[in-house]
């Protein structure tokens, strides 16, 4: 029991490998970069005219998450946190 | 075919009978009932079903058409997977209260009228509350009652714009309502406090993570989603609900960010996700109409599955915080794809459910040219993927290993989340299904090179935020905290509420009692030894206050003398003529006030 415990222990997963970490991040950026590209061959039908922009979604969505992120954290956070047994 | 049975009654009256089984004979009842209330709705036909008498009016149990039928449909699948994935929970109660709450739903969806409405109303919130309390913690005793409250509180405002409803029209037909007069309001507030508006939505994140690893499953099914469909019903095109839906996809993901309990997390984001059937429900137009239906329908299934991993994990390790959790996808790697692929729907990644569904709406609002509203949408969608798509699976599953080494949940459980988690990616793959059963004719075609790319990119750079941040150590650290909600107030209030009653107010009260129970009756005890004896003391005090200041000692010592000799030598002052003249005098007052 105790040496099938430590055996678990040693064995070495996927992300436990900081190599394998860093070609998933290299593929995750690639792909950023072949969407940018591909937007400009794509033909658009926005409904408002900044959806034509070159990659107004992917700012957007950067730009959103990082507001959003801040905010949860200097804003909200601030206002709302409580001790854990706040209610009791 | 002809209609059989009440969809409502299969899941009811079957619940009934599952305390008498047991072991194998009681799976299969469990699984049966759910496919035979399924095959029963694919017999029902359009129409008005099953009227019954009541008073002087006539309930109908069956109110069938599309929009009715698809909330059917996905209720009796969802009903099905999570009776599956609880099928190992020992605890009887917890069956017949899904059953009861899940028949109850089905009640709702297909009551034609509004008092049928509201019995299987309020039938919902208690089963629901019961599967709140199964999870028999301190916390979840808690959390059950305020449920409760808050419903019975939002059961008592349908109420009453209710009768004054059928007051004003004499009719409790449940059709299209508009948002016209007073009753309309009260009946509104009933559904949104189920559909959780903001400010009205606290009971959600607070009752939802403290029931079962199973509960939760279906509490996240039934009761918003059957509000979303009274609206639909009710309230199609109310201007107002445009805007309430938008503030609800907004404001919850913020609190989605700094939560650490995940089932809470998921809570906040199932409000998300309901703003924008609600946003849908308020545009009204067939095509944000269809895309309420339709997301509605892909929500329950991704949220069910999304609620029944962090159930799996929960039942696991006994933990759901993110601050305990990590490196779970070592030891429970089905578990983490079937999350993901959750996870991915919820943030409507191509070929998934969510993508098919949620973007119905989100075109709604642009082509109905609301710009405001539209950016709303998405920065909600970026938003519920930085939450829901990621942080969930990624603080579970991956992040920081915990150290924590589990092993898969049992294999029920693990179909159940591949049911959901199939059905996910069919209704992505193949939104034509979907679209069917919606209630306007679909004309929208969802995958466009455009669509996709505009998709793929929101999501992507918004993972790349979360990547760039955590990387950057700016992502706030998850933390073991309250985070105050709405529910401050009534927690709080109702704290300060008895504290008022049990200080003050208990103060007046005891002085109140006191005197009226104290020295009222003792002071008439004193006075009624001798009546005559005490109007004469009277009559000295009145004399003291209009007297000159030589006579007002000499007053003094005979009202102290009198005072003394109280009560004095009562028959000896009083011959019975006295009281015959009394009596005489009070007789002719009595006369003449009759007279008068």
């Amino acid at each position: 029991m105790n040496n099938e415990h430590e055996e678990i222990m040693e064995k070495k997963y996927f992300f436990d490998k900081p190599k394998n970490v860093r070609r998933f991040l290299m593929f995750f950026y690639v792909l950023l970069g072949l969407l940018v590209i591909i937007d400009f061959f794509v033909p658009k039908h926005p409904y408002f005219a900044w959806g034509e922009y070159p990659s107004f979604y992917g700012t957007f969505g950067l730009v959103a998450c990082i507001l959003l992120v801040l905010g949860a954290k200097y804003i909200l956070r601030p206002i709302v946190k409580r001790k854990e047994n706040y209610y009791d | 075919m002809i209609n059989i049975v009440p969809p409502a009654a299969i899941f009811i009256v079957g619940a009934l009978i599952v305390p008498f089984l047991k072991g194998k004979t009681r799976t299969a009842y469990l699984l049966l009932l759910p496919v035979i209330a399924f095959i029963n709705l694919l017999g029902m036909t359009e129409g008005i079903h099953w009227s019954v008498g009541f008073l002087s009016y006539d309930l109908i149990l069956g109110k069938v058409d599309k929009l009715s039928l698809a909330f059917g449909y996905i209720f009796t699948i969802v009903t099905f997977i999570g009776v599956l994935y609880a099928l190992r929970v020992k605890d009887n109660g917890q069956h017949v209260a899904a059953l009861i709450y899940a028949g109850s739903a089905l009640g709702a969806i297909f009551a034609g009228d509004l008092i049928s409405l509201f019995i299987f109303w309020e039938l919902m919130a208690m089963s629901a509350a019961y599967l709140v309390w199964a999870g028999k913690t301190k916390e979840s005793g808690a959390a059950g009652m305020r449920y409760l409250l808050v419903h019975i509180f939002g059961g008592l405002c349908l109420l009453t714009g209710i009768i004054i409803h059928v007051h004003n029209t004499g009719s409790i037909e449940f059709g299209y309502m508009g948002l016209n007069d007073l009753a309309s309001y009260f009946i509104l507030i009933g559904f949104g406090i189920n559909a959780a508006f903001p400010i009205l939505h606290s009971w959600l994140p607070d009752a939802y993570p403290e029931s079962t690893f199973s509960g939760t499953v279906f509490l996240s099914a039934f009761t918003t989603k059957s509000a979303v469909y009274v609206l639909a019903r009710g309230f199609p095109g109310t201007e107002m609900l445009i805007w309430i839906g938008a503030a609800m996809t907004v404001f919850p993901i913020f609190y989605a960010v700094i939560e650490n309990n995940l089932r809470r997390v998921l809570s906040y984001s199932l409000i998300n996700q309901v703003g924008f059937m609600v946003v849908g429900v308020g545009i009204g137009t067939t095509l944000s109409l269809n895309g309420t239906v339709a997301h509605a329908f892909s929500h329950i299934l991704y949220k069910a599955l999304l609620f029944m991993s962090m159930g799996a994990v929960l039942h696991q390790t006994g933990k759901i915080n993110a601050t305990d959790l990590g490196g779970l996808y070592k030891t429970m790697p089905l578990t983490t794809i079937f999350c993901i692929i959750g996870a991915a729907s919820i943030s409507g990644f191509p070929l998934t459910s969510g993508f098919v569904s949620k973007s119905m709406i989100v075109s709604a609002s642009g082509i109905e040219g609301l710009v405001i509203i539209w950016l709303a949408l998405i920065f909600a969608s970026a938003g519920v993927f930085h939450h829901s798509g990621i942080k969930i699976p990624f603080f579970a599953f991956f992040s920081h290993d915990s150290g924590i080494r589990t092993t898969e949940p049992p294999k029920n459980m693990l179909i159940a989340m591949g049911i959901a988690a199939f059905l996910c990616i069919a209704i992505g793959v193949f939104p034509g299904l979907l679209y069917s059963i919606l209630p306007y004719p679909v004309d929208y075609v969802p995958y466009t090179g455009a669509h996709v790319i505009d998709q793929l990119q929101l999501l992507f750079f918004s993972a790349l935020a979360f990547t760039l941040l955590m990387l950057s150590g700016i992502y706030p650290a998850e933390m073991k905290a309250t985070n105050l909600d709405t529910d401050w107030f009534y927690r709080k209030g109702a704290g300060a509420f008895m504290w008022f009653v049990s200080n003050p107010m208990s103060w007046v009260g005891a002085k109140i009692s006191k005197f009226a129970l104290e020295t009222i009756p003792l002071s008439l005890i004193w006075a009624s030894k001798n009546p005559p004896a005490v109007a004469k003391i009277a009559l000295d005090g009145v004399l003291l206050v209009f007297s000159g200041p030589r006579k007002k000692a000499e007053i003094q010592q005979r009202i102290k003398g009198e005072i003394k000799i109280y009560p004095g030598d009562v028959i000896k002052r009083w011959p019975v003529g006295w009281t015959v003249l009394w009596v005489t005098i009070f007789l002719l007052v009595y006369l003449i006030a009759y007279y008068l």
